[in-house]
């Protein structure tokens, strides 16, 4: 790998998402890659979710911190692969955790339920493993609801410690 | 290959339209979890809609962009199913307007997503590569719409009479509306014979099996159905449709190129 792609990694390492400042771009995947190309130099990322508000923000950043490092390069934004939350290291799951936030189960390849032979392989089971309490540890937990304070968390409640918590979606 | 461009705007203008009638609830969510709920697949709809105009608009050269096909076109340039441009509320006459209902909310996101999820399922495979990325992306996001609704259907239909009765009028309102899934558009067999879609047709066992298998658990019936079969993906569009547009261009048509 050449200076200047470490010197790009090295300078975008800080930079952590705008809604969850715990995580880097890079642990949460959205940094996917930084290659010299004919025609310089490029930063990849990928969105989250297709509307996340947060990724306006996040290619702004990225480029201002390359602005101010004195770097010139491009940011390209990449659909394939889809993010995917196994992307996510056990080092950022931890971080998660123990900033109030359970982290994602890994899922069983791309989409829900693939794999699936049934004509209702959509229909989403219940999932396999139960969902940890990130503040008291227990998997007495429930459901509130699909959909949390972001497209990318559902709504948890703890039913030993009683508290509320968010889940990151297996995605 | 060629795209046919008509077929991605298919394809956006259904995410769009729906998303915007669904952002309908934002601040009026009969609880606060489905507020929120709601907000997010709008989030999601609209920016599966913003992929695909920007498709568009780069297939389209000149000086299209993703904004000019969202915002100045007008209802007969719209291709989305006539189903997603409907009221939250059972049909009245003309434009009159009732209170929203959210069991009509839930049934129509129901029978949308699980259509969607084939067909995404489908276009992941597209021979346009963009498609396919985009496709794949959108089938994590509808399927859990597709959850969220089909759990929203079993508890309201399966729940307290008043539940049940406005969510089987929710299914004899709307079900009707499906049946224009199942005709194919010159777009969609465009599309089709240039690889870039699949035969929607194909998928039709697949979703009555996924809604006659949800109906079930939720006690309500399925009509039999007879009558008009809608035309909103041809531009033939309800009444609806030019007040929702009216809506949600009016900023940008008054304020061309504003930023903020």
């Amino acid at each position: 790998m050449s200076s200047v792609v470490d010197k790009v990694w090295a300078t975008l390492e800080p930079l952590t998402d705008p809604e969850i400042p715990v995580v880097t771009l890079r642990e949460l995947g959205i940094l996917r890659d930084v290659r010299e190309t004919p025609t310089g130099l490029e930063v990849v990322i990928t969105p989250t979710y297709s509307g996340c508000p947060a990724m306006g923000q996040i290619e702004d950043d990225v480029r201002a911190s390359l602005e101010q490092a004195g770097i010139e390069a491009r940011v390209i934004t990449q659909l394939a692969p889809a993010w995917t939350t196994d992307w996510m290291s056990d080092e950022a799951k931890e971080k998660l955790r123990a900033y109030g936030i359970a982290p994602p189960h890994r899922t069983c390849g791309s989409g829900a339920g693939a794999g699936e032979v049934s004509v209702l392989k959509f229909v989403r089971r219940q999932p396999t493993e139960p969902v940890a309490c990130p503040q008291c540890g227990s998997t007495h937990t429930v459901v509130t609801s699909e959909f949390g304070s972001t497209a990318c968390k559902a709504l948890y409640k703890c039913l030993d410690c009683q508290e509320p918590f968010d889940y990151f979606k297996p995605y | 290959m060629s795209t046919p461009i008509d077929y991605l705007l298919h394809l956006a203008d259904n995410a769009v339209v729906l998303g915007q009638r669904n952002a309908e609830w934002c601040g009026h969510g009969p609880i606060l979890e489905e507020d929120m709920a709601l907000a997010n697949v709008s989030l999601d709809l609209i920016g599966q809609a913003r992929l695909l105009y920007q498709r568009a608009a780069e297939l389209m050269g000149g000086d299209a962009t993703e904004d000019k096909l969202a915002y100045f076109r007008g209802p007969h340039e719209f291709r989305n199913y006539t189903l997603l441009e409907l009221p939250h509320h059972g049909a009245l006459v003309g434009y009159a307007a009732a209170d929203r209902d959210y069991a009509t909310t839930i049934v129509r996101n129901f029978l949308y997503s699980a259509l969607m999820v084939h067909v995404w399922d489908g276009l992941q495979q597209s021979a346009d590569p963009a498609l396919a990325a985009i496709a794949a992306k959108s089938l994590k996001e509808t399927s859990y719409h597709l959850h969220h609704s089909r759990d929203w259907l079993v508890r309201m239909g399966d729940g307290t009479e008043e539940s049940h009765a406005r969510a089987q009028a929710a299914v004899n309102h709307l079900m009707p509306y499906t049946e224009e899934f199942w005709t194919t558009s010159p777009a969609e067999g465009a599309a089709v014979a240039a690889k870039v879609a699949i035969d929607v047709w194909a998928l039709r066992p697949a979703w009555d099996a996924l809604v006659n298998d949800a109906l079930a658990e939720a006690t309500l019936t399925r009509p039999n159905f007879h009558g008009y079969i809608t035309e909103g993906k041809i531009g033939l569009h309800s009444e609806h449709l030019s007040y929702l547009l009216g809506e949600m261009q009016g900023l940008a048509r008054a304020h061309p190129g504003a930023t903020w």
